[in-house]
C-alpha cells in the first residue's frame, strides 16, 4: 500500500499550516483535561438522546457514535478547490436525474449502456416525465470524499437517496465550542450552524407551484426505531417544521394535508426520510405501512414537493458510479474536477478474473450495500475471510464492484495510547434549490481502530468535528 | 398540533405517573411484608397489590403463587408486563423521544436520564432490602418530570394536553386503589376497629401518600372508612383525590376551548363529573354503594380518556 498521508505533519513531521493553533492546543492538553472533556460530551450526547440504532443488535440497542475532541482542519484554499468540484458533481448528478427520466440524452449518445439504466433497481420508471419545482431531484446530497495526498481527493460514492448524519456535524461543531471555546477565539472557523435555516430556504425555493403564499414543511419519519430518529426530529425542529409519521397525513380533494388537534392543515413540501419503496403503497410496495397513500399521484400532479424526488438512487447506484467521469463531462461540457476511484465492476468477466486474482489487495463491495455491511477489505482481512468471500462473490459476480485499497489520510486522533493518527473520510452536506449551498465542513467519520479504513459507525467509527479555516 | 403529537404528550405523561403510582404500591406491599409473621393475608397483600395495578391476571397467566420476588419483579422489571416499571417507564420515553420537538430540554432530559439509569439496574441486584431505595428513586424520578413539566412548558397545547394525561391516570389510580383495598381487602366484620384494622386504613392511604396528610387533615378523628372515602373522593385540597385531579382536566381542557376557540362535548363531559364530585355527599355515595360508585367513575374516566383521543385526532 502506498504512504499514507498525514493532514497535520509532512514527513518531517513538520506542522502544516492549517493545524498551527491545533498543535498548540494538543500540547498544553493534559490527559485528565481530555478524559474529562470526552466524559462530558458522551454525557451531553447521551443526556440528548444523540444515539443510533444499531439493526440486528438487541443487546445494545441504542449507542453513542464515538466523538473524538481533535478536530479536522481544512486551509480555505484547500476548501474553495473542494467546493468547486463538489458544486461541479452535483448540477451533473440533477442534470443527469433529469435526462434519464426524460430525453434519456445520455443512453442514446451510447455514454451508458442502457440495460444498466433500465435493469437497475433504483430506476424508478414512474417518474418519466415528471417535472419537480426548478429541475431539481436531489435537494440534498452527502458526497464521500477521501484524500490521499496533499492534492488527491477521490469521490468515495454520492448519496442522492437520503443522506444522513448532518446532526452529528452540528452537534460535534456545538460541542466542540461548548468543551474548548479558547480554540475558536484565536482563529476564524466557518460556521455550520446555518445549516437547518439553509434547508429550510432550500425547501421553500422548491414549493409545488400549487402553493401560495408560504409553504408548509414536514419531515417524514418512519417513527422512533429508526436508527436515523434523533436526526429527523432535529432537523424538524432546528427548521420549525412539524415531524410526521405517515398516519399524520392525508390526501383529500388534490391535496396534502396533516391531522393536527384542530382542523386538517395543507402539507406543501414534505422532506421525506423513508425510502421510496415505502412512500406511497398505491403506487409502490402496497404492504407499506409507514407512507401515505396517493402521495405520489399529488406529486405528478406538481400538488405537493418530495424531498429528494423519488428515483435519485439511479444516481448513485454503485454500478452507475463507474460512469461519472463521463456523466460529469456530457452534462456541464468540463473535465470533472474530483476523481472517481478505479473501478472493476464485477458482472463483466474479464474484471471479475482480475478481481479473484487480486482479492487481498482490493476492497470489493456490494452494489446495492451501504453503512459497510457486506464488504471485504482485502488487506485487513484473514485469509479465511477473503475465500468465504471468494464463493459469494463468484456465485453472483454482477452484485458486486471492486476498488484498489485507497490510503485514506490520517489524522491525530484521540486513543487509548495517546495522541495517534487514524483514517478518515469526509461526508460534505450539498443543498440544491434556488442555488447550490455547500456548508463549509461537513462530517468527518474515524476509523478508530488502529488500521483500520472503514469509517462506518456501525462498523466501530467514530467522528470529528470539520473546520475550515476562513481567510 | 398534529393530533400524534398531542397523543404521544398525552402518554407520556400518563406512563410516567403510572411509575410513580406503581412504586406506590410495592412500597406498600413491601411494609406490609415486613409486619410481624403474626398478621395473616400477607399474601393477600401481593394479591391486593396486584389487584390494584391491573395486573393479577397478566400475572396469574405466568405464575402459579404468589411470591414476593416474584411479583416485585413482575410489577418491576418484567418487559412481558406492559405496567410493569420498566416498560412503563420505557413507554413514556418513547412517547416522549416522539415528540422530543414539543418537549423542552429540561423534560426531556428527565425523562431521558430516567430510563437510561434504569435500564442500569440488574434486576438480580435489587434486593429486598434494596427495595425502598429504588421505589424511592422511581417517585423521584416521576417528580423530577411533573417538575419539569410545570416549570418550563409553555402553558400551551404541549402543557395542557401532557397535564390530561396526568391527572386521567392519577383519577385512574387513586379510585382504583380505594375500590380494591377497600372492599377485596377490609377484613372481616370482627375484625373492625382492631389493630389489623388500623394497618389496612394506614395502607389505602400510604399507597396514595396520604397517610400524613390524613392525620393534619382529620386531626383527632383516626381512620374511619367515611372519612378515607371523602378525602380520596371528594376533597380538592387532596392532590390525589379525584375532584383534584378533575379539577386539573378542567382547567387543561378551558385552556384548550380558549386556543382553539372551540369547546366539544367532552368539556361538558369533564365538568359534569367535577361538579358531581364538588358537589357530592358521602351519605349519598355510601348509599348507593361506594363500589358501584368508583366503577362507574372508572368507567367513565375511561370513557372521557378515549373521547378526548376522537376528539382531538390522536392516531
Amino acid at each position: 500500500m502506498a504512504e499514507i498521508f498525514n493532514e497535520m505533519q509532512d514527513k518531517s513531521g513538520q506542522v502544516r499550516s492549517p493545524y498551527l493553533r491545533v498543535e498548540d492546543w494538543l500540547k498544553t492538553l493534559k490527559r485528565k483535561d481530555v478524559e474529562r472533556a470526552i466524559q462530558e460530551a458522551e454525557s451531553r450526547f447521551r443526556r440528548q438522546g444523540i444515539t443510533f440504532a444499531v439493526y440486528g443488535d438487541k443487546e445494545a440497542a441504542e449507542r453513542l457514535i464515538p466523538f473524538d475532541i481533535i478536530p479536522r482542519v481544512f486551509a480555505a484554499s484547500e476548501w474553495r478547490r473542494l467546493s468547486a468540484g463538489i458544486e461541479q458533481r452535483v448540477r451533473a448528478l440533477n442534470a443527469f436525474i433529469h435526462d434519464i427520466y426524460h430525453r434519456q440524452e445520455i443512453l442514446r449518445a451510447g455514454r451508458i449502456p442502457a440495460d444498466v439504466i433500465i435493469q437497475n433497481a433504483a430506476f424508478v420508471p414512474e417518474m418519466m416525465g415528471i417535472n419537480p419545482a426548478r429541475g431539481i431531484y436531489a435537494h440534498i446530497i452527502g458526497i464521500d470524499i477521501v484524500r490521499i495526498s496533499e492534492n488527491e481527493f477521490y469521490v468515495l460514492e454520492d448519496n442522492c437517496r437520503t443522506p444522513s448524519g448532518v446532526s452529528y456535524m452540528l452537534e460535534d461543531r456545538e460541542t466542540m465550542m461548548h468543551l474548548f471555546p479558547e480554540l475558536f477565539a484565536h482563529q476564524r472557523v466557518a460556521p455550520v450552524e446555518n445549516y437547518p435555516a439553509l434547508l429550510r430556504k432550500t425547501l421553500e425555493s422548491v414549493a409545488p407551484p400549487a402553493c401560495e403564499g408560504e409553504p408548509t414543511i414536514v419531515v417524514l419519519t418512519p417513527g422512533i426505531h429508526n436508527s436515523a430518529f434523533f436526526e429527523h426530529a432535529f432537523l424538524a425542529d432546528e427548521m420549525g417544521a412539524e415531524l410526521c409519521e405517515g398516519d399524520d397525513l392525508f390526501v383529500m380533494d388534490g391535496a396534502l394535508y396533516m391531522r393536527t388537534t384542530q382542523a386538517p392543515q395543507r402539507v406543501d413540501v414534505v422532506y421525506r426520510r423513508i425510502d421510496d419503496a415505502f412512500l406511497d403503497p398505491l403506487t409502490f410496495r402496497p404492504d407499506s405501512a409507514i407512507g401515505v397513500p396517493g402521495l405520489f399521484d399529488l406529486y405528478r400532479a406538481g400538488k405537493v414537493t418530495i424531498v429528494n424526488a423519488p428515483g435519485t438512487g439511479i444516481a448513485d447506484d454503485k454500478a452507475i458510479y463507474t460512469y461519472l467521469p463521463d456523466v460529469i463531462e456530457f452534462y456541464t461540457g468540463e473535465k470533472p474536477l474530483l476523481k472517481n476511484v478505479p473501478t472493476w465492476r464485477c458482472a463483466d468477466p474479464q474484471s471479475l478474473k482480475y478481481v479473484l486474482d487480486h482479492l487481498p489487495e482490493l476492497v470489493v463491495k456490494e452494489v446495492h450495500g451501504s453503512g459497510g455491511y457486506g464488504m471485504l477489505v482485502g488487506p485487513t482481512s484473514s485469509r479465511k475471510d477473503i475465500e468465504t468471500f471468494r464463493a459469494k462473490l463468484k456465485a453472483n459476480p454482477k452484485n458486486y464492484i471492486a476498488q484498489p485499497t485507497l490510503s485514506l489520510s490520517a489524522v491525530p486522533t484521540y486513543t487509548s495510547s495517546g495522541v495517534a493518527p487514524r483514517h478518515v473520510d469526509l461526508r460534505p452536506f450539498v443543498l440544491s434549490g434556488d442555488r447550490v449551498r455547500i456548508t463549509p465542513g461537513g462530517l468527518t467519520r474515524v476509523a478508530l481502530k488502529k488500521g483500520s479504513l472503514v469509517v462506518n459507525s456501525s462498523q466501530g467509527g467514530g467522528t470529528k468535528d470539520t473546520w475550515v479555516l476562513e481567510d | 398540533m398534529l393530533g400524534r403529537t398531542a397523543s404521544s404528550l398525552f402518554w407520556m405523561s400518563r406512563y410516567m405517573e403510572r411509575a410513580e403510582n406503581m412504586a406506590r404500591l410495592l412500597e406498600v406491599g413491601h411494609r406490609i411484608s415486613l409486619m410481624p409473621g403474626a398478621i395473616e393475608g400477607h399474601r393477600d397483600e401481593w394479591r391486593s397489590t396486584l389487584l390494584s395495578a391491573a395486573c393479577e391476571q397478566t400475572y396469574a397467566q405466568k405464575y402459579d403463587i404468589i411470591t414476593a420476588q416474584k411479583v416485585a419483579d413482575f410489577l418491576i422489571f418484567d418487559e412481558s408486563n406492559p405496567s410493569s416499571i420498566r416498560s412503563v417507564i420505557r413507554t413514556a420515553r418513547n412517547n416522549g423521544r416522539a415528540v422530543r420537538t414539543a418537549l423542552t430540554r429540561d423534560v426531556w432530559e428527565s425523562i431521558n436520564a430516567t430510563w437510561n439509569e434504569l435500564v442500569a439496574v440488574k434486576p438480580n441486584e435489587l434486593t429486598p432490602d434494596r427495595l425502598p431505595v429504588f421505589l424511592d428513586w422511581v417517585k423521584q424520578r416521576s417528580m423530577s418530570f411533573r417538575g419539569a413539566v410545570l416549570g418550563t412548558m409553555l402553558r400551551n397545547e404541549n402543557y395542557y394536553f401532557s397535564q390530561l394525561g396526568n391527572f386521567i391516570e392519577r383519577a385512574d389510580n387513586t379510585a382504583r386503589i380505594l375500590d380494591v383495598k377497600y372492599f377485596i381487602l377490609l377484613p372481616k366484620a370482627s375484625d373492625v376497629g382492631s389493630d389489623i384494622d388500623m394497618h389496612q386504613w394506614g395502607q389505602i392511604l400510604r399507597s396514595v401518600s396520604a397517610h400524613r396528610a390524613y392525620r393534619w387533615f382529620y386531626r383527632n378523628s383516626g381512620y374511619k372508612a367515611w372519612l378515607v372515602a371523602e378525602f380520596l373522593i371528594l376533597r380538592e385540597e387532596m392532590p390525589r383525590s379525584l375532584l383534584f385531579s378533575y379539577s386539573w382536566i378542567c382547567t387543561a381542557l378551558a385552556g384548550l376551548a380558549q386556543l382553539h376557540g372551540k369547546r366539544y362535548d367532552i368539556h361538558q363531559q369533564a365538568e359534569d363529573t367535577r361538579d358531581n364530585l364538588r358537589n357530592g355527599r358521602m351519605e349519598d355515595i355510601f348509599q348507593s354503594g361506594l363500589h358501584e360508585y368508583l366503577q362507574h367513575f372508572i368507567l367513565s374516566n375511561n370513557q372521557l380518556s378515549r373521547d378526548i383521543g376522537t376528539t382531538y385526532n390522536f392516531p
